[in-house]
């Protein structure tokens, strides 16, 4: 029976029941430690990828890596960077903050949580146990047809890919669903959606996103795996197939993707920017229904990704005109932030850096997509290092900066320990410049012709200066992550105690103890404003001196007596797990033997009626 | 969890309402069987065909899941995916259409 | 796939914020999710259609008589899953007294088994009609016309047999009182689905001339 007092004892038991209790969790901060360990590991590996691709680069004829690998290597490092590290990453703080932010006790279906945390983990290593036998993915992350073809690609490493991704999506669509209806369905009394934290608008917008988007490369893959396994025409050209269909398939889900990417990382510097600027986020509402906009919009885009197969001048034009309007609620987005800060008594802590770093380098990423929307430029751009520069401008300036502002600006509630904001700033400084220095470049290379995907390039296109300027600068990324992990390990274990609200910050998860207990919330508070901490901690009033007096104290420290009204939370459970492990044997089986592959169907319906019949939670009366 | 059975109790029609649908749809899927054997210029008989089955689609909908008389949040969801699927497939097969003449 | 599995899930006892039921807001979300899945491999369908370069081709194989029956078994095991449904619902509510509850309980299972018999007899109708193609040289692998007929019909097959599961399931459970009402209207909503899915492809493959 899991009650309040399980959490304070925990530090006492075996490691043997440490470990069972992370495998039979299904507490939403728990599954959300989870969910982050596993994608800073994918984020060092995806990383390392890009530093062996980046040494190959150095030079002109590179010599380092033989093509296969390169292959293997760009493909996995793209796929892995999406899936296996921004999205995962991004759940872990939906995990951890979307209940404590609407004042919630878990998620709506804290299993099927659990769920979606072991079948992404099922999927991922999957995909990369390609490696072990030399055969991982080499399709790209866009996986083109008919480059997946059985006849161009006969050995497995296409099968772990789409079979691994495939696992991937049913862990996503059911995090996503998770998190719509709890945010639908578990706010506080009194939290309307207009006075939900941005960062919640944010994470309900990414999920509708990904349960609509989802589905359809789904489908993509399902068709790519029967041309694959069962020898059927989905992408045969000469039985009248089309290698377009994938294009389109995968681009209807691949730019909705992009918004899933980095509209968490919109959230979490509109949490981040109210905090240090001691104001409250300018234009709430026009934020929300910027974000809204950008989920319609983010559907009627896909075909800008396919200027150069020939669609004809009306379908270009059609899309480049509906690519150009997304700047619109994204430009709106921006002067919010800016006028956030604008006026406000700023304080330059490392998460604040962050969130500073993420709006100029995002900015110019933004900037450059427009360029890329226009169908004479993008033309000449296509499948060159324009695009590379571009996008790592959006996802490494937007997505890993907002993450990295997001880690430290929570470490702190998740841990109850502060991280250093002195090795903090070297690891901002160090990132953001090389991060700079590594992209900027390759828009230079990129104007001058270099094209992606080549695995060398010959000594006299003039690009030689630059590619070893990006791969050094590289490199100075690799050591800010691993100034980055330095300051992780330390401050996690000997970090200055956090206290309930270190940030004078804004938002719910303020107001309980760091960490937080595992039922949340002694009592669920009941919400009369948006940035309801603040107002409790000054009223109107913007923070002031004369405000300051009387912080924090005001946020009761809850004894530890008053704790004896029991909260029932649901139990522990590993079924999760198993249907997780189903599914993953399933698809696996698929590349190794029929039999094997029913086996994993069979297992994971046993798992899930397994489930289905094991009680959520014990009756009260048995306590 | 009880309130919202007590409303979907009344709300809900009796079973010969629920018959009446039922030989409604039946009526209309002998229309659109009997396009196969009675002569229709094709110009026509594709819009007949896609009401025909708009009109069972929305009555399944509306009566059995009974999304006339639920939660407008219901017809939310169902109807975006809708809407964007059919926005999609006509998209794509114009895109389609362009490309093979 | 998992909504199943959520049968007990629920916190029915906590009032949830816009008083509607999570699992109800699941099945749902996640209906709207398959629309864009069923969208995707109907549309695949469509924008191959005519392309197969060799037969066979679909007027030439396509039994619409034997569908239209399929179709009509398919449409009557929807009405027997809104009359299950009633029968729960009225075996579990108020004021009736207890002999009726029984009664009604009793019916809600009778249509509970009718809807999963019609539903295995659809399955049977397509079991037939693969059988029949494949005798007449139409093949997964035969062409494209194949590719995406089988590959459609047969993920819709798929999701009809799941259901097929899924009531049985309910029916065995209500034996020992496990079933609330809720149960069999999610049931209930995934069944009318996957009816729906059937009209349009009826529709849009099998009653459209190519």
């Amino acid at each position: 029976m899991a009650t309040v007092t399980d959490v304070r004892t925990q530090e006492r038991v075996s490691t043997g029941a440490a470990i069972w209790s992370w495998i039979t969790t299904i507490d939403h901060k728990r599954i959300g430690v989870l969910y982050f360990v596993t994608s800073l590991i994918y984020f060092l590996v995806a990383g390392f990828e890009a530093l062996l691709i980046r040494l190959q680069l150095a030079t002109p004829d590179g010599q380092i890596l033989n093509p296969d690998l390169y292959n293997q290597l760009f493909t996995m490092h793209g796929t892995a960077m999406v899936f296996m590290v921004a999205m995962p990453m991004a759940a872990a703080f939906f995990n951890f903050l979307i209940p404590l932010m609407i004042g919630a006790r878990d998620v709506a279906f804290p299993r099927l949580n659990a769920f979606s945390y072991w079948t992404f983990l099922g999927g991922s290593l999957l995909m990369h146990s390609s490696f072990l036998f030399g055969q991982a993915p080499d399709g790209g992350w866009f996986g083109y047809a008919n480059l997946t073809s059985k006849e161009y690609s006969p050995g497995l490493s296409i099968d772990f890919w789409g079979l691994g991704l495939l696992v991937l999506g049913v862990a996503s669509v059911a995090a996503a669903l998770n998190f719509i209806i709890t945010i639908i369905n578990l706010r506080a009394p009194g939290m309307t959606l207009m006075r939900m934290p941005v960062f919640v608008w944010m994470t309900f917008v990414t999920s509708f996103l990904i349960i609509f988007a989802f589905p359809a490369i789904t489908a993509a893959l399902i068709f790519l795996e029967f041309d694959r396994l069962f020898g059927t025409n989905f992408y045969e050209v000469a039985e009248g197939g089309d290698p377009m269909l994938w294009q389109h398939l995968f681009w209807v889900f691949g730019h909705p993707e992009v918004y899933i990417l980095v509209l968490p990382g919109f959230g979490i510097a509109s949490e981040i920017l109210p905090t240090f600027s001691r104001k409250p986020i300018f234009g709430y509402s026009a934020m929300v229904f910027a974000a809204v906009a950008i989920g319609f919009l983010g559907f009627s885009v896909w075909a800008h990704h396919m200027f150069t197969t020939g669609m004809g001048t009306i379908a270009d034009a059609a899309f480049a005109g509906s690519t150009m309007l997304i700047a619109i609620p994204t430009g709106i987005k921006m002067f919010n932030w800016v006028a956030t800060c604008f006026g406000g008594r700023i304080r330059l802590t490392v998460p604040m850096l962050f969130a500073l770093g993420f709006l100029t380098t995002f900015l110019i990423g933004g900037l450059t997509g427009p360029m890329l929307a226009a169908v004479p430029l993008d033309l000449h751009f296509q499948d060159g290092y324009f695009v590379v520069g571009h996008f790592h401008y959006v996802l490494f300036g937007g997505l890993i900066l907002a993450l990295m502002g997001g880690i430290y600006y929570w470490f702190p509630k998740i841990t109850g320990r502060m991280m250093s904001e002195k090795i903090g700033k070297w690891h901002f400084w160090l990132m953001f410049t090389f991060m700079n220095l590594t992209f900027f470049p390759m828009h230079f290379v990129g104007l001058d012709g270099m094209p992606r995907r080549v695995s060398t390039y010959p000594a006299d296109m003039g690009w030689d200066f630059w590619n070893m300027f990006i791969s050094i600068s590289a490199f100075g990324i690799g050591i800010s992550v691993l100034v980055f992990l330095h300051n992780l390990v330390v401050s996690y274990k000997k970090g200055e105690p956090a206290g309930n609200d270190p940030w004078d910050a804004r938002t719910l998860e303020w107001a309980i103890p760091s960490p937080p207990p595992e039922h949340n919330f002694d009592e669920i508070p009941t919400i009369t404003h948006r940035d309801q901490v603040w107002y409790d901690k000054y009223g109107e009033g913007h923070g002031s001196a004369a405000d300051l007096s009387k912080v924090d104290t005001s946020v009761a420290e809850h004894s530890e007596e008053d704790e004896e009204h029991e909260v029932h939370m649901p139990n522990p459970s590993y079924w999760p797990l198993l249907v997780g492990a189903g599914l993953t044997i399933a698809a696996a089986g698929l590349m190794i033997h029929i039999l094997v592959a029913i086996f994993g169907v069979a297992w994971t319906i046993v798992s899930i009626y397994a489930w289905s019949l094991e009680p959520a939670s014990t009756p009260p009366d048995e306590h | 969890m009880s309130t919202e059975a007590a409303h979907t109790d009344e709300a809900h029609a009796t079973t010969g309402h629920y018959v009446r649908i039922a030989i409604i749809l039946t009526v209309l899927t002998v229309m659109e069987v009997a396009t196969y054997y009675v002569d229709i210029p094709f110009a026509l008989l594709i819009p007949l065909l896609l009401v025909l089955a708009g009109m069972k689609f929305g009555l399944v909908v509306a009566y059995y899941m009974h999304l006339r008389y639920d939660s407008k949040l219901f017809s939310g969801f169902f109807f975006f995916g809708l809407t964007i699927e059919i926005l999609l497939l006509i998209a794509l097969m114009v895109l389609f259409g362009i490309r093979s003449g | 796939m998992s909504d199943a599995a959520l049968a007990h899930e629920a916190h029915e006892e906590h009032p949830t914020t816009t008083g509607l039921n999570h699992r109800k807001i699941l099945m749902w979300a996640f209906l709207g999710s398959e629309c864009i899945f069923f969208g995707s491999l109907i549309t695949t369908y469509l924008v191959y259609r005519g392309k197969s370069v060799v037969g066979p081709y679909p007027d030439e194989i396509l039994n619409i008589p034997l569908t239209s029956v399929s179709t009509f078994v398919l449409l009557m095991s929807s009405l027997a899953m809104v009359l299950a449904l009633a029968g729960f619902e009225r075996a579990a509510g108020s004021g009736a007294d207890e002999e009726r509850k029984q009664r009604e309980l009793k019916k809600g299972r009778f249509w509970l088994l009718m809807t999963a018999v019609l539903g295995t007899g659809f399955l049977g109708f397509q079991v037939f009609e693969f059988y029949e193609f494949v005798h007449h040289g139409l093949g997964l692998t035969t062409n494209l016309f194949g590719t995406t007929f089988y590959v459609l019909t047969g993920f819709h097959g798929t999701h009809v047999g799941v259901g097929v599961i899924w009531l049985v399931s309910l029916l065995v459970l209500s034996y020992f009182g496990k079933v609330k009402p809720l149960d069999v209207e999610l049931g209930g909503l995934y069944w009318h689905f996957v009816d729906i899915v059937w009209i349009i492809i009826f529709t849009l493959i099998y009653l459209i001339p190519s």
